[in-house]
This record gives structure tokens, sequence and C-alpha cells, in this order.
């Protein structure tokens, strides 16, 4: 029995919750639309903001299989969609001579058909499973390059995949589709266009106190805010690589693990590393920067707080 | 589901999205019928009873890259808001006439907006927005802060450029071919093909597997040029336009970037089949031409806003500057380093090279020198056809010869 997608915003959105992914509703307009109408949900938006998670809040609640496909430069069809299995291949080749009973096109029916098939993850996506079309997690497209692009169009627009050997092969039932990209590259407009576009941002100091209470619920409450408030002011500062939610979930882990009941200077200087990934902006935001933060942000929760 | 079905319930709704899909369309966003089709079909799914939904589901069907956002947002909640549209845009946008330079982005899209929705009125309104029209202009005619000068290609013909130019659309720039992980059928190749070996085979009846081969593919690098357009490097610069033309149009993945106080992506205009277009474009969109240079600042903005989207897949970048800095250097030293660090090969053309007794002795050129691959010179047709040398050469990331420049500028 496959559990029903929602069928209005509101159920997308408290199927969200329910699967511990605090999410803003127009990200869950976005993700009924992909869900009522079939089509991929393309997310875009920094490292580190809860794309993929996306994906796999959607297959614990829908109860659904993840599917998940790695893009890496060269990614090509043997590794993406299917291959077949040369050495069985040969072995059933060498059977059917030492026995002699087949003629060609058995033979050559029967070396390449299913049995001989290995089936990577573009195809699994459109088998047909026990639980309901699974949940296929294109992950980081942009890594890869155009021409694996211009095949996944064939896959995307119609869920069918065509190999020589067979035939076409086309899902009974469409897989539910995310594609998320870091954008380090510009995506085709012609993959965009048949998906869904929504771009994942950096959350507000609301929204990331949700995150935070549903993703470390044994943080203080006094130091999430805290730890919200500094990042926030962090997201302001000019440097190359702007700390994440994930980074700030594993800030906040941190500090509790350091049995730190509020933020002062010398933790965050010792903590910066799982915030900032280069050493520049380290440098720039260690010590006086540091503390300057802080105190703006306690000063702000004072007032707050006084308020 | 069909096209219609939506139609059922939305009386007018369909039509007007169709309209507002015009509207976004004039204001250069790609919209086709395919699309219009599936907001009507969006709308009807999400439903009509919220106006944050409906917005979103408009969002997740037209916007499909970042920067369009803003575009849409305005177009939103201009279209929406009011039928009678033209006026309501007018009290919109009057205030803003009066505000910071901050809104000069948000006029600017406002305007084209304006522009979109203006040429979408009905005829009875024609003669309103004519006395209106004038409001538009003056929100275009915002004084910039720097003073920049348009420039104009044509004073620069003589016989001799000519030729040259000429010589230098034919240069080719073959980078050094690195293997990616695809691999074609070839018969020298070094690994076997499985795939077809068995399908020949079973040509055969099965009897003999003829082993059928497969070489690994090679792909250029991308290959991202950073081209200082300031005064001091004004001649060479403009006759490099026509060499990196040539580039763009003879491979892909070249990212074409000018700098001079500021820094200019201009590789769409460097897509046009015809220079003459290419550099009309590049001349309007180019503000600071021959004015001063600021390396360290127009890196840092390279570095920040598009390194890691040009330079994501292995690329050799060329910075084609002579090093003379406005400010003195400032910041270029770890800009560089940065730069260097996110690419294959950083290769620095420098036109300065071409006296004998060149020295690096300026801060700019000190401070760019020990993150530089290889120190080049490029003032003519040799020099360039030397870079082809350089760049398709296989060897060490760093250049042998760097070592001199470096004791040099210690």
């Amino acid at each position: 029995m496959t559990k029903p997608i929602p069928d209005s915003v509101d159920a997308a959105l408290a199927l969200l919750s329910s699967g511990a992914y605090v999410a803003d509703r127009s990200l869950a307009t976005a993700l009924f639309l992909s869900l009522k109408l079939g089509r991929p949900l393309f997310l875009e938006g920094e490292a580190g903001v809860g794309k993929t998670e996306i994906a796999r809040v959607l297959s614990q609640t829908l109860d659904r299989d993840l599917i998940r496909l790695q893009c890496y430069e060269g990614l090509d069809v043997s590794s993406a969609v299917y291959e077949w299995n040369y050495a069985q291949q040969m072995v059933e080749i060498r059977m059917s001579e030492a026995l002699g009973d087949q003629d060609r096109d058995t033979l050559e029916r029967g070396i390449f058909s299913d049995r001989f098939l290995i089936r990577r993850p573009l195809l699994q996506a459109l088998e047909p499973s026990a639980n309901g079309p699974p949940v296929l997690l294109i992950d980081e497209l942009d890594r890869t390059d155009e021409p694996f692009e211009a095949f996944l169009l064939e896959v995307l627009a119609d869920f069918q995949i065509t190999i020589p050997e067979i035939g076409t092969i086309t899902a009974k039932e469409p897989p539910l589709v995310v594609i998320t990209s870091n954008r380090t590259r510009e995506i085709h407009d012609a993959i965009k266009r048949r998906c869904f576009y929504y771009w994942v941002d950096y959350p507000d100091a609301a929204r990331e106190l949700e995150i935070l209470a549903v993703k470390a619920p044994d943080v203080p409450a006094a130091l999430s805010a805290q730890v919200v408030a500094f990042i926030q002011k962090l997201r302001q500062e000019d440097l190359f690589k702007l700390p994440g939610v994930a980074e700030t979930i594993d800030w906040a882990h941190a500090l509790t693990q350091l049995d730190c009941m509020a933020l002062d200077p010398d933790t965050i200087n010792n903590t910066l590393g799982t915030l900032l990934k280069y050493q520049d902006d380290i440098a720039k935001i260690r010590g006086s920067e540091a503390s300057r933060l802080l105190s703006e942000v306690q000063t702000e929760l004072a007032i707050a707080g006084a308020a | 589901m069909t096209a219609q079905a939506p139609g059922d319930s939305g009386g007018r709704l369909p039509e007007n999205i169709m309209h507002f899909g015009r509207v976004l369309r004039a204001a250069g966003l790609p919209v086709g019928p395919g699309t219009v089709l599936e907001a009507i079909r969006a709308v009807a799914a999400v439903g009509i009873g919220n106006r944050t939904d409906f917005y979103w589901a408009l969002h997740a069907v037209f916007v499909n890259r970042r920067d369009q956002r803003e575009l849409f947002d305005q177009a939103f909640h201009i279209f929406w808001r009011n039928p009678r549209i033209l006026e309501r845009m007018m009290s919109l946008m009057l205030p803003q006439l009066q505000s910071d330079a901050d809104e000069q982005q948000a006029d600017d899209i406002a305007t084209r907006i304006a522009q979109a929705l203006a040429a979408d009125q009905n005829k009875d309104q024609v003669e309103e927005k004519a006395a209106e029209e004038l409001e538009f202009d003056s929100a275009m005619t915002w004084s910039q802060s720097e003073v920049l000068r348009q420039k104009d290609f044509e004073k620069m013909t003589t016989e001799e450029v000519d030729a040259a130019r000429l010589a230098m659309r034919r240069l080719k720039l073959p980078i050094l071919a690195m293997p990616t992980r695809r691999y074609r059928p070839d018969k020298s190749g070094a690994r076997a093909d499985m795939r077809a070996s068995l399908r020949a085979a079973l040509r055969t009846g099965g009897d003999i597997i003829p082993l059928k081969f497969r070489k690994r593919q090679t792909r250029n690098p991308p290959l991202i040029v950073l081209c200082d357009i300031s005064g001091s490097m004004e001649r060479y610069s403009r006759m490099l336009l026509h060499f990196l033309h040539a580039v763009t149009s003879d491979r892909d993945r070249v990212h074409t970037f000018l700098f001079g106080t500021r820094l200019t992506n201009v590789t769409r205009y460097l897509r046009y089949k015809d220079i003459d277009v290419a550099l009309a474009k590049i001349a309007d969109e180019v503000e600071d031409w021959s004015g001063g240079t600021r390396i360290g600042h127009c890196l840092h903005t390279f570095n920040s806003d598009w390194s890691r989207r040009v330079l994501s897949q292995g690329a050799v970048v060329l910075l084609i500057t002579d090093g003379l800095d406005r400010d003195a250097g400032a910041g270029l030293r770890i800009e560089t380093d940065r730069l260097h660090r996110s690419c294959r090969r950083l290769i620095w053309l420098n036109p300065l090279l071409r006296y004998d007794g060149f020295e690096p002795k300026s801060q700019g050129i000190r401070a760019l020198l020990p993150y530089v691959d290889d120190f080049r010179p490029v003032h003519n047709l040799e020099s360039l056809m030397h870079l082809t040398d350089i760049l398709s050469a296989p060897g060490l990331r760093r250049h042998p010869g760097m070592s001199k420049w470096l004791e040099a500028a210690a």
C-alpha cells in the first residue's frame, strides 16, 4: 500500500514538518506542484541549505525508496543508467556453444535480455517498486557535463530510457524526481523548463531558530538564540563561503558538546572551523571581528529580552 | 490532465495568466506558450484561495534562474494588484524617483516591466501613456557617479591593424586536452570495449569474440580570460578582443571578463558571430574603458562572484594585464593567491615584457608574480602565436622560466 501524495499546499507543508524539515510555504508550494503534476523539482542554492535533505525527507515520510544519483564530471550511461554483465554474457555464449542447440537469433535475444542487465540508478527509478514510485535524487547536477544533461532530457520529459538492444523502457508510474544544483555553472534552460524551480535561500533568524529547535533539541534555548543571531550577522560579512544551515546545526552541536552555555569570544575562536571552511575567512573573523559581532549580538538580544 | 481542464473553473483567470506570461516575456523572461499552459495547470492544482500560494505557484513555473526573481516579483505585484495597471504603477514608481542610489537597480527593473506593460496597454490609454512616458524617461537618465566613457572602436583602423586582426581571427588556441572519464570506440585504443565485442560476436554466431577497443576521450579544459582594459592597456586590449572573439567562437567553455575599475562579464557578447556586432555590444556594456585599474578589487569580485561558477572544472586562466595598479597592489596578493589555487594554471600575459630591460619593479607586478604559473609577453602577433605553443605543451604546472622572474622580483 503506497502512501498518497499530499493533495494541497498545507498537506505538503505538514508532510515536510512531519519529517522534521522546517520549510517555507513557498517551498511547500513548489514541492506540492511537483508531486501533483508529476514533474521534477529543481532545487538550487548554496551548499548546506538543505537541498538534498528534502529528497531524503520525502522518501521517509512517503515511505518510498530513495534512489540517489551523485553527479560528477564525465558521468556516463554505463554508470548512471545501465550496463551489460559481460562476464555472464560470455559464459552464456560459451554454454550455448557447448550445447550447440541454439540458432543465432535466439542466442542474441538471450544474451541481450533482462537477465544480463545491470541496473544503475536512473533505470532503477523507472522500475515498478512495491512501495510505489521511488524518490529519485539527482544530486549536484552542476558537477556533470552538458552531454549528460542532454541525455537526462529524455528521462525527465517522458520518464523513459531507450536501450538499443532491448527497446524503450517506460515507467508505469513516474518517480518523484528531485534535482539539486549548487550553481557552480548554469544548467541548461531545456532541463529547467521541464521542472519546477525553487531557489533555496538561507533562512531568516526566526526560521533558523525553528530549524535548530527541531534538529538540535538538546541545545539550550538561550544558546540557540545566540548561535542563530551570530550566524545571521556572519552572513552579512564579506566572506568567501558563508555558513549554511548545516554549519549552524553542527556548530550548535559542537558547542553543546563543549558544555558551553553562552557564547564567549574564546569559544568562538576555537570552534570557528566548524562554521567557516576557508582559511582566509577564518583569519578575517577570528579575534576582534568575532568579539565585535558577539557584542552586537549580545546587545540586540538584551534589548529584545527587555522589550 | 489536459490543458483545457483548468479553464472550466477558472473563468477569465487562464486568460489573465496568459497576459501575465506575455508581460514577463516582454520584460525578458524566457516564457513560451508551453510555460503558460504549465502555469495555468499549476494554478489549478494549487487553487486561488491564497495569494501566497498563487504567487509561489507562478514563481515555480515562470522563474528558472535566481536573477529572475526580482523581475518576477515586481511584475507580479504590479500585474495582479489592479486591472488599471499603468496608473497604479506610476504611483508606485514616482516615489522611487526621489530615492537613494541603492534603489537604482530596482528602478531599472521596474522600468523594464513598465515598458513591457506599456506595450501591452489598450489603445484607449495610449494618449494618457504618452503624457506620462516623460516620467519613465526621467527614471532612466540616472547620472552615473563614476565618470565613464563610451568608446568608439572605429577610430583605430589602419591597414596594418586590419591585417593583424585578420590574422588574429584565424588563430586557434589548442589548450592541452585533458582526459575525461568517457570513452569512444577506437581501433588503437588501450581498453577492450566489451559491449561492442559481444555484439560483434553475435553477428558471427558466437563462435569467436573479436575484441573491439575503446579509448579515453579528451576534452579541452575551460578557458577563462581576464583582460585589463585600462588606459595603459588600451592599444592591446582592443586588439586582443579580436583574438578573444576568435577563441570564443572556436571552442566551448570560454569565459571572458574585462576589468578596469570594475569587472564585466562579456562572454555573452563575444558569442555573436559577427565581430562588429560583438564589439559594439561590448562597447555599450563596458563602462570603465580606458580608465584606471583596480586589479585587486576586480579579482576580488571575480573570486567571490564568478570563480565558483566558471572555474569548477579545472579551468586555465589567462590574466592579461600590465600589472600597473591604481591601488598600488592593495589586496592583490591575497586575491591572486586565491585565484591561483582555484584553477589548473594561471598564465599572465603582460605587454610590458616587450621591453628587453623590463624589471618587475611596480608593486602590482611584484604582488602578482609569486602566484602565476607562467609569465609571457603579449604585444604582437608573434607572441600570440607563441602562446598557442605554451598552452598546448604538456609539462609542469609552473613553467621553469618563472624562477628568473621570481628572483628579479624578490
